[in-house]
């Protein structure tokens, strides 16, 4: 469906095939729809089955890094003696998507449903649901069916009769983008400072409070569901291209497009026909520019690498981008890019948790320069020393934030170098601001 | 007029509504509130992962989260003051001074920025006589702020009111939306 | 304790051979190569932060942080290569865009690593045009003083009270590029060990008040010593600025102090700097005591004493040397001294580190030499005999008690004021002006150096006893404090085998010792 507009023909509503209704938030519309059927029948299951179904089914984390999920979960040694926890990342915050939102807001129950499939497959106890502070009507609903689940006995000290413990608590965050990322997320789960770490180790062997974690991204547990009822083999089919890429994607849509909103395709669906068909094509009058793909720290695509590109993991990497969070930010021909780029980079610099020096120094200076050029004081110099502390932005920190606000500086530059130069040459007089270093 | 968030520019003047600052402070963890931390320890192995929650409760009861309740929430997860505040500080959500009794916060992230969350910001401003982002209006009833990607970029221009989320406001929807809240 | 595997690996074509688990940058280390870094500290947890010491290692995509990443069998790393020079050059510029350069008036010029490591592999310019971050600088109580200008967040602050104070009083406020070290209004850095943040710190952020805008990094002498202000003995430098003593700071020892000394010791060296000095030596005249030839004193001295029965209140402050030579003086009698005591107070992140109780560096010396602690210090003295006041400045001692002695000889560099009844002065260096050992409570016996220029015609304190045993007619030779310590050791049991040269300057246990563990570099995993 792509809510919130009608369903479209060619979507494949597998998760958001009951966004809208009411009623499905509920734990008894949930269970008329079929909830809890896939718990019950995990809670039947060997854990080491699970993972293997999962990873049978080719189902890659959703949140942006594409991780194989089974393998994710085969990392968690079961019988370590240790407590294993299950983090669910519900702090979507990275600009333009917003498919989780939706999703915890319309079904909830299916991801109380995904985190006790999750936790029982990793031999977690505990998983926590981690929802960014400003989500406050998702934070409700999922409270509401977290209560609703307990009081029925489907997640608890014996979870539908199993003999099993699953707690699912809900964690509300406080405002940081960086939370998002793995590491910072369990910090920021411990009640620290929401820094990244460094890893090694790894989560799955030193996680939340210091114990074999898993953390996956709310469309990721919310997939297991239906994996696990359907089958694996009806997963991998849903795909028209790559085997790598396999099922359903959600897609958040928006910026300046007819019918933005959360979209569901099978991998590997043409994109041209997604932004022209399904989303309805640019606003009267205008015409597409570019796309940002997968979220703000992606790279930037002009209209003919997006047109050319093929919706899937693969495709988005041949395309000159990457798939990311699924969230399409188009941008049309009013948009001036360099307004748009610079301000990415402010809020890359507003998000940056200040930790590795690159990072905590670039971001804020990259947004200077550009916010100087888009005020029409750039100076010729401006665009190397951006590509070059864009560079020393890349693969040099502890998280890839640095590398997520060079990003969008350079390919924006790359493909769209003469705006930039438009702005900078229409200047009238170049003061000669003294280095004050 | 849109201030500089990034290099160092210090962060919003909330003086200028500082009434509640100078009350003297009232422990806010006791009785049913003692009780609520008491149940939200039990879900986590440490103390110190409460802080998060407690925080919320503090700036629930109170609107804000002053010293003293950083100090209060300190001592009972056995934390020092210096680092909740170390904490508090890293989040944007929690108010180390007074706001207005509404507290209105715009998304102008790039998504809702070219869909013109620019001109909800103006027309917020305008209509709420704060003047300049992140003051109060004299008679203490709002508070405007930019703020970065709230996640609903698909219904831009997405705005909070204290915990209301509002998709999809445009200027002309504003004065109607404030005229709710009186 | 089982045998620690080796791992063989190759840092800029020289072969480095380390234990398992050892990172790349103290792997360097003992290649004699040191990776540029500021958050990496030896005696901290790792930050991995600062990505200074980023270094190349063939076959791996990313510049590794050397401080992060420990070695591997076979690995070949590249510290300058023209990636890392280039990533460490970009960490440079990014430091520097918000620094002022004010090294003009920063007390951290010339032992900057900022300015130090600019100089090796910075950039000559700077690409910046904008405004520069500003925020006042701000009193963090204690001896410590915050310029945020000037810091690069490196935290290396906040880790050691977190985590080897176990005081968070520190912490890291804001973010991005807002952030800087924040502490709680009304809670300042009163732990007593906090002033080592200002010598953790890599740049001129945290000062030390006490030393502020005294001196210039390079007008400073220094001075390998050991702290007397307790028994602990932790290992320091004493730097001086035309012969007066103005900075004391740790001394990394692993058996010791680790890399850290607490405030009390470090701030209390103004009365090594003391002016009120006896700068001539004295003997007895018909109006008092009179200045006179140091052969005329010491023979005086050799005279009184010469058979008679002797006390010795003796200082803790003295080496073993000094010690030594006075019970040789004794002739069947016998010594005491007193210490100060306060309050201890232990650094709870290293192991048996602490401001010990007793304030003095030899009290464990001196009890080992045979002297006894009292607290009446005067108590052994009897009817007659012959005291000998060594350092001592019998501050609150009784003068009825001191009217038992048949003699006065003070040897010291402050006059005592009950001293009028001395027969003879001799006018010593104090603690660090002369050369010596001493032993901490642990048994260890470590050297302390010469630090400045005694006044006048002052005299260390072995040498004008050794003059003096040998007025006395003994068989004494010393030209050099080694020759006193190596007659201490042919002769007491508890320092037999040690020598100055293998005490170095870290130090031994004496042989009868307990047995101690090393405790550094503390292997403080990050958390």
């Amino acid at each position: 469906m792509g809510f919130p507009h009608h369903p479209h023909p060619r979507e494949t509503t597998v998760l958001t095939k009951h966004f809208g209704e009411a009623d499905a938030r509920t734990l008894a519309g949930w269970k008329k729809r079929g909830g809890y059927k896939a718990l019950e029948k995990a809670l039947g299951m060997q854990p080491t089955d699970i993972v293997n179904v999962v990873k049978e089914s080719g189902l890659r984390g959703r949140g942006g890094a594409g991780f194989p999920t089974g393998l994710k979960w085969s990392f968690m040694k079961p019988g370590d003696g240790k407590p294993h926890y299950l983090c669910c990342n519900a702090d979507e915050s990275e600009p333009g998507t917003f498919k989780d939102r939706e999703l915890m807001r319309w079904t909830p129950h299916a991801l109380v449903e995904g985190c006790a499939i999750g936790a029982y497959a990793i031999g977690a106890e505990t998983a926590y649901v981690y929802i960014r502070g400003e989500f406050t009507e998702p934070l409700y609903w999922m409270e509401q069916a977290v209560k609703e689940a307990y009081a029925a006995g489907i997640i608890g000290k014996n979870a539908m009769g199993s003999g099993k413990r699953i707690d699912v608590h809900v964690h509300k965050g406080a405002g940081a983008y960086i939370c998002g990322e793995e590491t910072a997320l369990m910090e920021s789960l411990e009640g620290r400072r929401g820094n990244p770490r460094i890893k090694p180790p790894f989560p799955a062997v030193s996680g939340v409070f210091g114990m074999p974690t898993t953390i996956n991204n709310v469309e990721t547990l919310i997939a297991a569901a239906p994996i696990l009822l359907n089958g694996a083999d009806w997963y991998k089919k849903m795909s028209l291209s790559s085997p790598k890429s396999t099922g359903t994607k959600l897609y958040s849509v928006c910026g300046n497009v007819q019918r933005p909103g959360t979209y569901e395709v099978v991998m590997g669906f043409p994109f041209k026909e997604f932004l022209y068909d399904l989303c309805g094509g640019p606003l009267h009058g205008r015409k597409f520019k570019a796309v940002i793909p997968g979220g703000a720290s992606v790279p930037i695509q002009n209209m003919e690498e997006a047109e050319a590109t093929l919706m899937d993991y693969e495709g988005f990497v041949a395309g000159g981008s990457m798939l990311g969070s699924g969230g399409v930010i188009v941008i049309d021909d009013a948009q001036p890019m360099v307004t748009v780029i610079a301000r990415l980079a402010r809020f890359f610099a507003h998000e940056s948790c200040g930790q590795c020096t690159q990072c905590r120094e670039g971001t804020a200076w990259t947004t200077k320069i550009l916010e100087r050029i888009r005020d029409g004081e750039g100076t010729v110099e401006d665009l190397d020393t951006l590509l070059d502390i864009g560079e020393q932005m890349t693969g040099k920190t502890i998280c890839v934030l640095s590398d997520s606000c060079a990003v969008p500086v350079i390919s924006g530059i790359k493909k769209f170098r003469g705006e930039f130069e438009a702005l900078i040459q229409g200047r009238r007089f170049h003061p000669v601001t003294a280095a004050v270093a | 007029m849109t201030p500089d968030l990034v290099g160092g520019v210090e962060s919003p003047d909330y003086a200028s509504h500082d009434r509640a600052a100078h009350e003297p402070y009232v422990a806010v963890f006791t009785g049913d509130v003692k009780r609520e931390l008491d149940e939200l320890l039990t879900r986590y192995p440490t103390k110190m992962a409460a802080l998060l929650p407690a925080l919320w409760i503090v700036q629930r009861e109170r609107g804000w989260v002053s010293d003293e309740g950083m100090a209060e929430v300190a001592g009972f997860l056995d934390l020092t003051p210096a680092y909740v505040k170390g904490v508090v500080t890293f989040y944007t959500m929690y108010h180390q001074h007074p706001v207005g009794k509404y507290f209105i916060q715009v998304c102008t992230t790039s998504p809702c920025g070219i869909c013109g969350a620019e001109d909800v910001v103006k027309a917020f401003l305008r209509h709420t006589n704060t003047g300049e982002l992140g003051l109060t209006s004299p008679d203490g009833r709002y508070t405007v702020i930019e703020v970065e990607c709230l996640g609903a970029c698909g219904f831009a221009t997405p705005v909070m009111i204290n915990e209301e989320f509002i998709e999809s406001v445009t200027p002309d929807r504003v004065p109607e939306l404030l005229a709710r809240l009186a | 304790m089982a045998e620690k595997k080796m791992v063989n690996l190759t840092i800029e074509g020289r072969p480095v051979s380390v234990v398992e688990g050892t990172t790349i940058l103290e792997a360097a280390k003992t290649a004699g190569i040191l990776i540029p870094h500021y958050c990496y500290h030896p005696g901290l947890p790792i930050a991995g932060v600062c990505r200074m010491c980023l270094v190349e290692v063939e076959k791996a995509p990313k510049l590794a942080p050397s401080c992060a990443t420990t070695v591997a069998e076979g690995q070949v790393v590249r510290v300058y290569s023209e990636k890392s020079l280039d990533a460490r050059k970009g960490v440079l510029e990014m430091l520097l865009i918000n620094h002022p350069l004010d090294c003009p008036i920063c007390d951290q010029s010339g032992e900057c690593e900022l300015q130090d490591y600019t100089y090796q592999e910075g950039r000559e310019d700077s690409r910046y045009r904008e405004p520069k971050r500003f925020n006042p600088a701000e009193d963090f109580g204690g001896d410590v003083i915050y310029v945020p200008n000037r810091c690069i967040l490196c935290t290396r602050c906040v880790r050691f009270m977190d985590d080897v104070a176990h005081d968070p009083t520190l912490n890291v406020s804001e973010r991005g590029d807002r952030a800087l070290i924040g502490k709680f209004e009304g809670k300042d850095l009163t732990h007593p060990w906090a002033a080592n943040v200002v010598d953790l710190c890599p740049v001129g952020a945290l000062l030390s008040k006490d030393f502020l805008n005294k001196a210039r990094a390079w007008e400073l002498d220094r001075t390998a010593s050991i702290c007397p202000n307790c028994t602990q003995g932790c290992n320091v430098t004493m730097e001086t600025r035309e012969n007066q003593l103005v900075r004391m700071r740790p001394r990394p020892n692993e058996n010791v102090n680790a890399f850290f000394m607490c405030d009390w010791g470090r701030l209390n060296y103004r009365w090594m700097n003391e002016k009120n000095r006896v700068e001539k030596p004295m003997v007895r005249a018909k109006n008092g005591l009179a200045a006179s030839s140091w052969e005329a004193a010491i023979s005086a001295a050799a005279r009184a004493l010469n058979g008679k029965k002797v006390f010795v209140a003796a200082s803790p402050m003295l080496s073993n040397e000094s010690l030594f030579l006075l019970t040789e003086l004794m002739q069947g009698g016998s010594g005491a001294f007193r210490v100060t005591e306060g309050e201890e107070a232990p650094l709870p992140g290293v192991e048996d580190l602490a401001l010990r109780r007793e304030r003095a560096a030899n009290v464990y010396g001196a009890e080992k030499l045979g002297f006894n602690k009292t607290k009446d210090l005067l108590g052994g003295l009897g009817q007659g005999d012959v005291l000998v006041i060594a350092g001592e400045d019998l501050a609150g001692i009784d003068a009825s008690a001191l009217a038992r002695a048949g003699d006065v000889i003070v040897i010291s560099s402050v006059l005592p004021e009950a001293a009028g009844k001395a027969s003879v002065v001799l006018p010593i260096a104090n603690y660090s002006e002369e050369e010596g050992t001493v032993t901490n409570l642990r048994g260890r016996v470590q050297r302390f150096t010469q630090a400045k220029q005694a006044p006048g015609e002052t005299r260390p304190s072995w040498l004008v006893l050794g003059d003096l045993l040998g007025a006395m007619g003994k068989q004494t030779n010393f030209f050099l404090p080694s020759e006193v310590f190596a007659k201490l050791a042919s002769s007491n049991t508890s320092f037999a085998g040690l020598s100055y040269d293998s005490l170095g300057f870290k130090g031994l246990p004496l042989v009868d010792a307990p047995p101690t563990h090393p405790k550094a570099p503390i292997a403080v995993a990050a958390r």
